[in-house]
């Protein structure tokens, strides 16, 4: 048995939640009913800018089932709180407009929540919202992220004049400003990196009940941070502090960061429970509801100038980007474009001069906050680029001005001359591990990427424009030391430490329960091979519980693939000190010293004496009936511990995508991709895979088809799935994967976490590969997605014919 | 998404589901149910009341009327058809499986694709190009209408209030006829932003669009210029000729019209290199 659990870590075990998700017995926040259940459904703004004259909700009260109808005046809560300014308390200026629970005076944008029915049937709600009548006075709307900053725009927020939510810049400007002047060669191109729609399985909803006995209130919703959401609904929106407020959240199915964040809905189902007495009330968003209010990712107007040698030395990089936030800020929005964007532009390279200047701007859209990958992606799609662009510009091969610029593996820790990564306190992360270019060449040479000019004439002569193009991504992940990411630092308004609890019951069975919460990951399965193979009982006599704040410890919740390496440190250290404890309880069971044992597995025996042994089992029965304890030794096999990560981890690989135009259509395919990924050591190597498969497509996904799009009048044009395009499965070719593994000296695993590394890396690489395949039309770059009629536009445009 | 309140009928026989149709205002036949409820979750679309055709099994199956041509009940879905005898036919091969997914083929009809006439749907080309013939029965019994006059514009067919459309008649094709279907889909939907289904033979060209005007339509000028002896790449040129083309967010009208010459080529082609 023992010698079989040892080998659990780092095995493709079968995940453990799939025996439910698969059969239908998941339990998702819809699954949830209650007795005296009522529904909930929201009036959402048919404007993207107005003012609020008047709600008339009389007739709507009056509609059958209806036993509410909110409005946003009646409810005494604060604006929803926003978490992480651009540059903590740096002392730059945050022009701070948050959501209301419900919008009081004015909407800014179409989908803003506006009044509430409470109902006893869903559709009963949804019926009566089509009774209330809101006076609107329309204002002109402005959508555009660079016209928003522009003179005479339509102003949202009288805090914040021409619209700007903030003006943050990283790095060093002067030695950069050098740089670029005193260049053999410098490049620039404005880059549109365009909004998204992040589209999880499961839409976003909540249950709120308050018991009036007690005084206290329950939500169960469908979220990623169910601890952090007791702060900031409870204490920063409704003024009910920790012990007054349980969260709870259930099988989630997916979020992609959307879940993260505080939403008006939280606040709203507890308001109407206490509103009813105490009967729970449940909101469940339609996916029309997903795609206007809940957020979007990405949306960046970027100019990049690069500059460098004819030998193919840069030398220096400055990024200037318009960030669109959307109509308010969502809970941690100005962070994504800031810290999480600007902080790591010069990817895995050797830059020494580096300069950003990032301003976030109001506009009448959604709002705007962390989508997979969240800022490293919009990164690495300016500075992968803004690699390939130099290259061509001086006519060296893209591969080989990567190899040239490659930070080298003698470079770690590597600390970003530019200060890139060091925090407003001094305190600072360091790129810890690297090795860059064995993981570039394999992937050059699986792609075959040599040997390309000849497919590419093959491809011609069928009408086809064959284009491979390179992604070397740097990840910055497993996020984050506390003094780094913290108040006086970064400015996230919280510490990032991870926390687990080990028990170890009377029989044997281990219950594990963990401060992160999943979302579909499989965490479940991971901290079972984790503590399985730590203290070396058989997986099957472990459980993972999560996800309550009543009952597990508090834990910042899983985003930022901080997972694997926060959490799981603190589960070892957790059953580190089970194994500790118990060593002293065999050794007093054995009448040896603590010294004396030696633990192998699941095993704790007299060194020397390999028949005095005892079973973590025999021990936990001991220490749980505990009429037999060394003095001093409290009872029971139940240990807590806290981890803060010394740095974050830093993953990093080449991607290879090959691409085929079609010329006569502008239709393109992907019809090689190719990914060496170097994430650490892994848990369980199908559940990376399928981390990168999921990552890798959505990655495409922008490249090629998604994009939000919104008329000028603030419509979102791209409303449903009819309109958004997706990626399906049909439209892949097999992911070719392969890894080269540096493990990661922060943590005991040397893992380093791999939920957004697909989405950060594929994203550029198709992006390149659609431009080198109409270079030979002479185009340079074309912004996302490549639709095909707009890449027959260019393919006519550059041919001079008629577009 | 919930749909607003609607009454619901589900008569069994057709002559039922006729007086079901014809005894009230803003009655909609529901089949499959692929694109109407949808909109009515949506509440792009609301009604008074459904009648639900789905068991009158009279309506459902593929028969081969012996001279080589299909008569194709209204109700018979896309899997049933991948899985007669009229697949045989190179267009609907082509097209079947294009037609969403799975779920979609198990359930949406023929009949409803046709009746619901989604400016963008594949069925109605392909229709088009094999000269099929609708028929409909109402409460003054029933007519045939040719598929050329069926398709009036968006969303509107030739069909009256009362009536239903109950069969759908593929006539045979010259021996020695080839047929097939290219299109370029919308990516989000599926639906097409061009799609062609085209029919080649000794007797001419039948070429059928969809996806590119307010309606599907013969490209007449096309079968035409074959007929005057020009190349296909000739002919596909004059493939809008007389059409409003369509422009929306995915898809401007130069592309469209570009496109439509283009898939035109591509679908005549195809079905020529079928012909024997």
């Amino acid at each position: 048995m023992a010698t079989d659990v040892q080998d659990v870590l780092g095995a493709r075990v079968k995940r453990v939640e799939d025996a439910r998700f698969i059969t239908g017995t998941g339990r998702f926040l819809d699954d949830i009913s209650f007795p005296g259940l009522t529904h909930l459904a929201i009036l959402r703004s048919p404007f993207a800018h107005a003012n609020i004259r008047s709600i008339d909700t009389s007739a709507a009260k009056a509609m059958p089932g209806v036993v509410a109808v909110i409005t946003g005046a009646e409810i005494p809560y604060n604006p929803l709180p926003m978490a992480w300014p651009a540059g903590g308390s740096s002392g730059i200026q945050n022009n701070v407009n948050t959501p209301r629970v419900l919008a009081t005076d004015s909407v800014k944008w179409t989908g803003e929540g506006v009044a509430a029915v409470v109902a006893e049937t869903a559709e009963q709600a949804v019926d009566a919202l089509e009774a209330i009548h809101v006076d609107w006075e329309p204002l002109p709307t402005i959508v555009d992220t660079e016209k928003a900053l522009e003179p005479g725009a339509p102003q949202l927020h009288e805090n914040a004049p021409n619209n700007v939510v903030f003006e943050w810049t990283v790095g060093d400007r002067a030695g950069t400003e050098r740089a670029i002047a005193d260049a053999e060669v410098v490049v620039r191109q404005r880059l549109v990196n365009q909004r998204l729609i992040p589209n999880p399985m499961e839409v976003r909803g909540d249950i709120g009940r308050y018991d009036p006995g007690t005084d206290e209130y329950t939500l169960w919703f469908s979220s990623q941070t169910p601890h952090i959401q007791r702060l900031l609904v409870g204490i920063f929106t409704m003024g009910i502090p920790e012990h007054k407020l349980r969260c709870i959240s259930p099988d989630v199915g997916g979020a992609f960061g959307t879940k993260i964040f505080c939403y008006p809905d939280y606040a709203l189902v507890l308001y109407a429970s206490k509103l009813l007495g105490g009967r729970p009330v449940k909101w469940v968003e339609t996916r029309r509801e997903n795609y206007v209010a809940t957020i979007h990712g990405r949306d960046h107007v970027t100019f990049v100038e690069v500059a460098g040698k004819r030998d193919g030395e840069v030398t220096g990089l400055r990024v200037k980007t318009i960030a669109n936030m959307g109509g308010r800020l969502s809970t941690i929005g100005p962070g994504i474009p800031t810290t999480l964007y600007g902080r790591v532009l010069s990817g895995c390279y050797r830059i020494p001069n580096v300069y950003a200047e990032v301003t976030g701007v109001y506009t009448n859209t959604a709002f705007v906050d962390a989508y997979r990958g969240a800022g490293r992606p919009e990164a690495t799609y300016v500075i992968e680029r803004a690699m390939d662009l130099f290259a061509d510009e001086i006519g060296m091969d893209p591969a080989a001005v990567r190899r040239k610029n490659f930070l080298p593996p003698d470079a770690f820790p590597y600390d970003n001359p530019s200060g890139l990564l060091t925090a407003v306190n001094g305190s600072k992360i360091y790129i810890d591990s690297g090795n860059y270019e064995p993981a570039l060449n394999k992937a050059l040479t699986t792609a075959g990427y040599y040997e390309l000019d000849k497919a590419k004439e093959e491809a011609r002569r069928r009408g086809k424009l064959l284009g491979v193009g390179l992604s070397s991504y740097l990840e910055v992940c497993g996020v984050a030391p506390s003094k780094w990411i913290g108040a006086v630092g970064e400015g996230w308004g919280a510490a990032m430490w991870e926390s687990a609890n080990i028990k170890v019951h009377l029989t044997g069975k281990i219950v594990v329960t963990m401060g992160t919460q999943p979302q579909g990951q499989g965490h479940e399965t991971t901290y079972t091979q984790i503590v399985a193979h730590e203290l070396g009982v058989p997986m099957e006599d472990i459980v993972v519980q999560h996800s309550d704040t009543q009952g597990t410890p508090f834990g910042y919740g899983s985003y930022g693939s901080r997972t694997s390496n926060v959490g799981s440190t603190a589960a070892i250290k957790a059953a580190a000190k089970i194994r500790e404890k118990a060593k002293r309880m065999a050794a007093h069971m054995l009448e040896a010293a603590p010294d004396d044992i030696e633990v192998e597995g699941a095993e704790y025996r007299v060194k020397g004496s390999p028949d005095r042994k005892k079973t973590l089992q025999e021990i936990a029965f001991a220490l749980d009936l505990a009429f037999d304890t060394p003095e001093g030794m409290e009872p029971y096999l139940d240990e807590t511990a806290y981890h803060d990560t010394p740095n974050c981890t830093f993953p990093f690989g080449t991607h290879v995508a090959i691409v085929e135009i079609d010329e006569a259509t502008g239709e393109v395919e992907l019809v090689r991709y190719v990914a060496v990924d170097d994430v650490g050591n892994k848990i369980n190597p199908m559940i990376v895979e399928g981390q990168l498969h999921g990552g890798i497509v959505q990655g495409v996904g922008q490249a090629l088809w998604e994009q939000a799009i919104y008329g000028e009048d603030g419509q979102l044009l791209s409303g449903s799935m009819l309109d958004y395009a997706l990626p399906r499965a049909s439209w892949l070719p097999n992911l070719e994967l392969d890894e080269t593994v540096t493990p990661s000296p922060v943590n005991p695993l040397g893992v380093k976490g791999v939920g957004e590394a697909g989405a950060i890396a594929s994203t550029a690489a198709v992006s390149n590969a659609v431009v080198d395949a109409l270079s030979p039309l002479g185009i340079r770059h074309l912004d996302m997605p490549y639709t095909a009629d707009k890449v027959w536009r260019t393919i006519q445009s550059a041919k001079g014919g008629q577009a | 998404m919930i749909p607003a309140a609607f009454d619901y009928e589900r008569p069994t026989t057709l002559d039922e589901a006729i007086r079901a149709l014809g005894a009230g205002n803003d009655v909609k036949v529901l089949a499959g149910g692929q694109s109407l409820l949808p909109l009515l979750k949506l509440r792009l679309a609301r009604v008074e009341r459904l009648v639900d055709i789905g068991r009158v099994g009279e309506l459902r199956g593929v028969t081969e009327t012996g001279d080589g041509g299909f008569a194709i009940g209204a109700l018979t879905t896309y899997a049933q058809l991948m899985g007669s005898p009229a697949a045989r036919l190179g267009v609907l091969a082509d097209v079947l499986p294009t037609i969403g997914d799975v779920q979609v083929r198990n359930l949406g009809t023929i009949g409803g694709s046709i009746a619901h006439a989604d400016p963008a749907s594949d069925m109605p080309a392909v229709l088009l190009a094999l000269d099929a013939t609708v028929v409909a029965r109402g409460l003054n019994g029933e007519r045939t209408i040719g598929i050329g006059e069926f398709f009036r514009g968006p969303f509107e067919t030739a069909l009256r209030d009362d009536e239903i459309l109950t069969e759908i008649r593929i006539p045979a094709l010259p021996a020695g006829s080839g047929s097939a279907y290219a299109s370029i889909e919308q990516r989000a939907s599926g639906y097409a932003l061009v799609g062609v289904a085209a029919v080649t033979g000794r007797a001419g060209a039948q070429v059928g669009i969809t996806g590119v005007g307010h309606a599907a339509y013969r490209a007449s000028a096309v079968e035409e210029a074959l007929g005057r002896g020009a190349s296909i790449q000739q002919a596909a040129a004059h493939a809008t000729d007389g059409i409003d083309v369509a422009s929306d967010i995915h898809c401007d009208r130069d592309y469209r019209t570009a496109m439509t010459a283009v898939y035109v080529a591509r679908a005549l082609e195809a079905a020529t290199g079928r012909a024997g």
